[in-house]
């Protein structure tokens, strides 16, 4: 998606409320939208209320669409917006304490675990289980790093777009995004180290 | 600079190592570290793999399911679209 606008959209009709044109958008752009809000919220009805919330944010501004980010950009700015408004909405408690990821971000994050479990086979990293596990542990980063790493490693923007859509620094992605890793790293050395230890007892 | 210094400084340029980012030289320096730090390669190794599964899980294609994207066609308003 490095086009600002992928060849078989036209701006212009989009933008003159061309109702053809926006079901297009929407076809070419809810499948990507609607796996980083489940990615971001976890649950099916709450990245539903964000995919719908987010299409009827673009049919209503897309006229004030500048081509200073693609399209896609765009969108998933917007869908980003929603679904953290989601989640402060979810938990309101937490908005007070959402400042510790911006407090901590030049903190300590070395790594704790050093099991080598690169080795196990591709069927046992990849298992039902374990992908439920990949799951789990995207949901217990901070939002903030969240958010940042669904965009640059889930959905493959680059770190500028990341930033664009996201309103940060390349300092802040980059030091979110290396966190969001490092924290998982850890997430899936308890996890798939006990299975290692699984397999050593079994033989 | 002492081993665990190199640890440290290594740890700050770790993403753009595995993602290929670094100058030559940067990287050179790394690797040199990584030939005869254990802990250091384990970290790397599996933080790269770290990534690898979660692009392996999200290449499959982006499908809303049908139900999703019958719902976000009629609060668009677009129902009358939903046979194409
Ligand atoms: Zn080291």
């Amino acid at each position: 998606m490095s086009e600002k606008i992928p060849p078989e959209l036209s701006l212009d009709a989009l933008k003159s409320g061309n109702r053809d044109e926006f079901t297009r958008l929407v076809d070419a752009y809810s499948g990507p939208m609607y796996r980083m809000a489940m990615k971001m919220l976890g649950d099916g009805q709450d990245a539903e209320d964000v995919l719908q919330n987010t299409f009827l944010n673009a049919f209503k501004h897309i006229r004030s669409f500048e081509e200073r980010s693609s399209l896609s950009t765009w969108l998933y700015r917007i869908a980003a917006n929603e679904a953290l408004m989601m989640i402060r909405k979810r938990r309101p408690e937490t908005t007070m304490t959402d400042t510790s990821v911006e407090g901590d971000e030049g903190g300590e994050y070395s790594p704790l675990q050093f099991v080598d479990w690169c080795c196990l086979p591709e069927d046992e990293l990849l298992s039902v289980e374990a992908r439920r596990h990949l799951d789990r542990a995207i949901q217990r980063l901070p939002e903030k790093l969240r958010i940042v790493f669904i965009l640059r490693d889930l959905e493959d923007l680059s770190i500028e777009e990341t930033r664009q859509v996201l309103d940060l620094s390349q300092t802040a992605v980059k030091t979110r995004l290396l966190r969001a890793r490092l924290n998982l790293r850890e997430q899936l050395s308890s996890y798939y180290s006990e299975r290692i230890g699984d397999r050593i007892e079994k033989k | 600079m002492t081993q665990s210094a190199h640890c440290k400084s290594l740890l700050d340029s770790l993403s753009e190592y595995v993602d290929g980012t670094l100058s030559e030289e940067l990287c050179n320096e790394i690797q040199r570290h990584l030939s005869d730090c254990q802990n250091c390669s384990i970290v790397v190794d599996t933080l790269r793999k770290t990534i690898y599964l979660y692009h392996a899980i999200t290449s499959e294609p982006a499908d809303v399911p049908r139900d999703v994207r019958e719902r976000l066609f009629h609060s668009l308003k677009l129902e009358d679209y939903l046979q194409h």
